[in-house]
């Protein structure tokens, strides 16, 4: 809670930085306000309380989400600095990625539908605004519409549904939702379609099949820092939203969402990846691996079990890591204006710690040992085998080859002979080097010792 | 302890070769794998005065799923990994007068992939064999990709998903056979071979794990990826693969399906010992059409991978025997071949044998290292090479006479693929550039004496590589016949 207070009241000092002529110093006070809220989370590790009679639950759940956030947010400040200093903004972009981040605090804490749907909104409502950010930028401007159109669309859904769960059971809160399920004497139609259509509003938000057609554009679109955070913060707030909902409120009614998540599931990895082959843009091969990342978190969802949580944690986090390091080195491309996968050509041979680094964080995405995305997915098809779901096990399995195989061809580009002379190489600045360099060996860390971030949650 | 040290050093040396000065990398690198054929020794001879216990360890890794650290070396797994530190020193040894570009990177990866290699022979805990076996496979592939020939990369990406799509089978069938351990579930091999499986539940899971191992071997028809990757990729990473890395496959038959999957392999055995036939003709046929030396090894290699697969498949002792015989003989000579086709190739500029010829000549130290090699190749008496393949037909006979007579082939197909080879190469014609063919340099002669040594020693005296595995090869023997 005392996180979320925190990061909310730093994103009104960075509102007031013009205007109060303190905009030199807000990327120090940010970065101190972001490490003291990483300290109160680590403080406050171990309580369960919850606040404003029920409105918010801060468990080791919540608060191992948050922790996470902060944490990437934190490595995405190492790029995202440059981004507040913009002249031509009065210090709304930071103020901006700090609601967006109290957004996303208060959807992974909310024990209330209320608190998720203000939660989701302020996520949201800043994220559209930052997509568009780019005012000079036609695509930019593009993503932001796009991306506000089908998100008011997805909120409508999300609404609805809701008010059909409070016309069921009379009630925002999520134990009081639970007890009137269980009591069972309500409208199953009602109930059932309420379920669905915030399963929509949840599906559109993690950018799963068939609600994923904002997420290339959008990605490609928005600034790289801004789909940086998309891919990294939004996305693992979602996840950490979806699995509180659907493992305490929900779960009585499984028989009619699990199926359809399940389903999904298969279709969003398959799709992603199949996608991911025919991309020559890194930034948009990004996106759809995105995609194909959230089909194999819910993987986690369908099954849920007891090993669910802390494989969602780890595959949230180990994609965040590894998708960190793979926008350090499309920033660094973006500033030649050269966002193809063949921009990276011949970079092994010119910078060959740079080629390793970007290869292991490669490993790590395409989920080979002994790097974190491995082990994130090792769970995840562990989790889903002790489910019993080996058909979806398979499917994963088969998209994760087709994944290794544009991964790869990242790979495949560093390491080619080509004629590409030097200066038109990405040139990394020392920035988007330790970012690189931190991500490749968190994600080697983590993949060194997993146990100890999955028994976080559990 | 020895264990874990024999699987870190070469990990620790790679850092090192990485982080000290290039121009010293070759030096550094063989100095290490040196030190490490020391400690390989010291380990052998703790091994025989008191036994694999001494040599196994036990540390925690992921305590909440049943993952440690476990590593041990029996009989088995000890001769694997003399054969793996007894070859990496010889191809670090052979590239001495190739001059890569990056040595740093080059003979780092090299070094880790001893690393790798060591663990997955020593691995007693089957999510740690799957973590070092995939590991095995990312510094073959780079090197394959930073120093391979022309088409480097659509042939590496063929190999990386061949057997990558295998082993995530692997990963797979390995996941649900934990899950049937007796409660707590563990991954430790004691748990895994007390794991209740229906004869069903096998059939599936051969096939995940067969696949894994098939590929990597390979067994037709799942070797297309062999032949463009061993010929296309530099000498060192063909010995690699070659010499030691299918040995990963048939080691993980013996280690890991034998033992679990008796029920399986009684259903299919008989379908797999078919595909090993026909691999051994099909290879050997082919092989006799080759005009690339280093095709034709690579095709040679097939059948000969194939005869060990059908030895193992055979569920007998001499079978089993003759594969670990085999295993480390055909790892000397193919090492040894693939020497030769780089020794060749660096002088000629050329590995089509139609343009060569009549090498002999300048060479006489040469030719008759070379026919050593072949002979071994060839399986003559008194050669590495006959032990094994006599032991493996023995198997395969007792198994079923008739497809011991379609395997025989392999011996005769063999000396005809190999000495037409030798013929084209070394006899006849002198070609106008043979003359250009220089005497064998200091380090190439060292490295293929060693190797002509090890083939006559190993065929003369067998008995200490039999003795060594009989232990373990019963247990598994009789194992399979309780089962059956």
């Amino acid at each position: 809670m005392k996180a979320l207070i925190i990061i909310s009241i730093l994103g009104v000092i960075a509102m007031m930085a013009e205007v109060l002529r303190y905009k030199k110093l807000l990327v120090p006070i940010i970065v101190a306000g972001l490490f003291i809220a990483l300290a109160t989370v680590v403080m406050d590790w171990n309580t369960d309380i919850r606040y404003f009679n029920d409105m918010a639950y801060f468990n080791n759940y919540a608060l191992a989400f948050t922790g996470a956030i902060i944490f990437i947010t934190l490595l995405w400040m190492l790029l995202g600095q440059e981004y507040f200093k913009d002249t031509h903004t009065k210090g709304e972009h930071a103020a901006l990625i700090l609601f967006c981040l109290a957004g996303a605090i208060a959807m992974i804490s909310f024990s209330d539908l209320t608190l998720f749907f203000i939660g989701l909104e302020i996520l949201s409502i800043s994220l559209y605004v930052l997509a568009a950010s780019n005012k000079n930028d036609l695509r930019s401007n593009e993503a932001g519409l796009k991306y506000f159109l089908m998100g008011a669309f997805a909120t409508g859904f999300l609404l609805f549904g809701i008010a059909l769960i409070y016309g069921a059971t009379a009630t925002f809160n999520l134990q009081g939702i639970q007890a009137a399920l269980a009591k069972g004497a309500i409208s199953p139609l009602m109930v059932k379609t309420g379920v669905l259509l915030i399963l929509v509003g949840l599906l559109f938000k993690v950018s799963a099949a068939p609600f994923h057609f904002w997420a290339p554009d959008v990605y490609e679109g928005a600034p790289t820092l801004v789909t940086m955070f998309m891919a990294t913060v939004v996305k693992t707030a979602a996840f950490a939203a979806f699995y509180r909902l659907f493992s305490t409120c929900f779960i009585s009614l499984a028989d009619t969402w699990i199926p359809v998540v399940a389903v999904l599931s298969a279709i969003t990895m398959l799709l992603g990846n199949i996608m991911a082959v025919f991309q020559s843009s890194f930034k948009r091969m990004l996106a759809y691996s995105s995609i194909a990342h959230a089909g194999y978190m819910m993987m986690a969802i369908a099954a849920m079990n007891e090993v669910s949580a802390g494989s969602i944690f780890l595959y949230a986090i180990a994609y965040s890591i590894g998708s960190l390091g793979a926008f350090a080195c499309l920033h660094a491309m973006s500033s030649n204006g050269d966002e193809s996968i063949s921009g990276l050509n011949g970079l092994g041979n010119r910078q060959p710690k740079v080629a390793i680094f970007l290869s292991l964080i490669m490993f790590s995405l395409a989920g080979i040992p002994p790097v974190a995305g491995f082990f994130a997915k090792y769970y995840l098809f562990y989790g889903a085998l002790m489910g019993g779901y080996t058909w979806l096990v398979l499917i994963a399995v088969l998209s994760s080859l087709i994944g290794v195989y544009y991964y790869f061809r990242v790979i495949f580009a560093l390491f080619k002979t080509s004629p590409v002379s030097p200066e038109e190489l990405p040139k990394l600045l020392p920035k988007h080097y330790i970012l690189l360099v931190l991500s490749a060996i968190i994600s080697l860390g983590i993949g060194l010792s997993p146990a100890w971030l999955q028994s976080l949650i559990s | 302890m020895l264990t874990l040290v024999l699987i870190f050093f070469p990990f620790l040396a790679a850092l090192g070769t990485l982080i000290l000065p290039r121009d010293n990398a070759k030096m550094y690198s063989f100095v290490s794998s040196l030190i490490q054929l020391g400690l390989t020794a010291y380990a052998f001879t703790l091994f025989l005065t008191q036994g694999a216990d001494v040599l196994a360890a036990n540390y925690e890794w992921v305590p909440n799923l049943g993952i440690s650290l476990q590593v041990g070396l029996d009989g088995i797994s000890i001769l694997l990994v003399a054969l793996t530190n007894i070859l990496v020193p010889l191809i670090i040894l052979s590239s001495f007068r190739n001059n890569y570009s990056n040595p740093s990177a080059f003979y780092g990866l090299i070094l880790l992939m001893q690393f790798a290699l060591i663990g997955v022979f020593a691995a007693m805990d089957g999510f740690l064999f799957y973590v070092f076996w995939e590991l095995a496979l990312l510094p073959i592939w780079f090197i394959c990709l930073m120093w391979g020939g022309e088409e480097r990369i659509r042939i590496t990406l063929k190999f990386f998903i061949y057997t990558l799509s295998g082993s995530l089978l692997m990963l797979l069938g390995l996941i649900f056979v934990y899950l049937q351990t007796p409660a707590p579930h563990s991954f430790s091999i004691d748990a895994l071979y007390q794991a209740s499986l229906t004869a069903e539940m096998q059939g599936y899971i051969f096939w995940c794990f067969f696949l894994a191992f098939a590929i990597k071997i390979p067994v037709f028809p799942f070797h297309t990826w062999q032949p463009d990757t061993y010929t296309d990729a530099p000498a060192q990473g063909s010995m690699l693969l070659s010499g030691i890395m299918l040995k990963m496959g048939v080691y993980g038959i013996i280690r890991w399906m034998l033992p679990i999957l008796a029920l399986g392999i009684a259903e299919w055995g008989n379908f797999v010992m078919i595909l090993c036939a026909i691999s051994i003709v099909y290879a050997s046929v082919i092989a006799i059409y080759q005009k690339d030396f280093k095709r034709l090894i690579a095709y040679s290699s097939i059948a000969h991978v194939g005869l060990i697969t059908a030895g193992v498949f055979s569920l007998s002792m001499q079978g089993l025997q003759g594969s670990m015989v085999q295993m480390l003989a055909h790892g000397i000579n193919v090492v040894g071949l693939f020497f030769i086709a780089d020794i060749i190739q660096r002088r000629m500029k050329t590995r089509q044998m139609d343009s060569l010829g009549g090498l002999a000549n300048n060479s006489p130290l040469f030719s008759i290292l070379f026919i050593i090699v072949l002979l071994g190749s060839v399986a003559l008496p008194l050669t590495n090479g006959f032990v094994g393949e006599f032991l493996l037909l023995l198997g395969v006979y007792s198994y079923n006479t008739w497809l011991a007579a379609i395997c025989g082939l392999t011996v005769i197909l063999g000396a005809v693929y190999m000495f037409r080879a030798y013929q084209k190469v070394m006899l006849g014609e002198v070609h106008e550039r043979s003359v250009e063919f220089t005497g064998l340099a200091k380090s190439e002669k060292v490295a293929l004496i060693i190797i002509a040594a090890l083939i006559i020693v190993c065929g003369v005296y067998p008995k200490p590589i039999l003795s060594i595995a009989q232990p373990a090869l019963e247990e598994i023997v009789l194992n399979l016949q309780g089962v059956n």
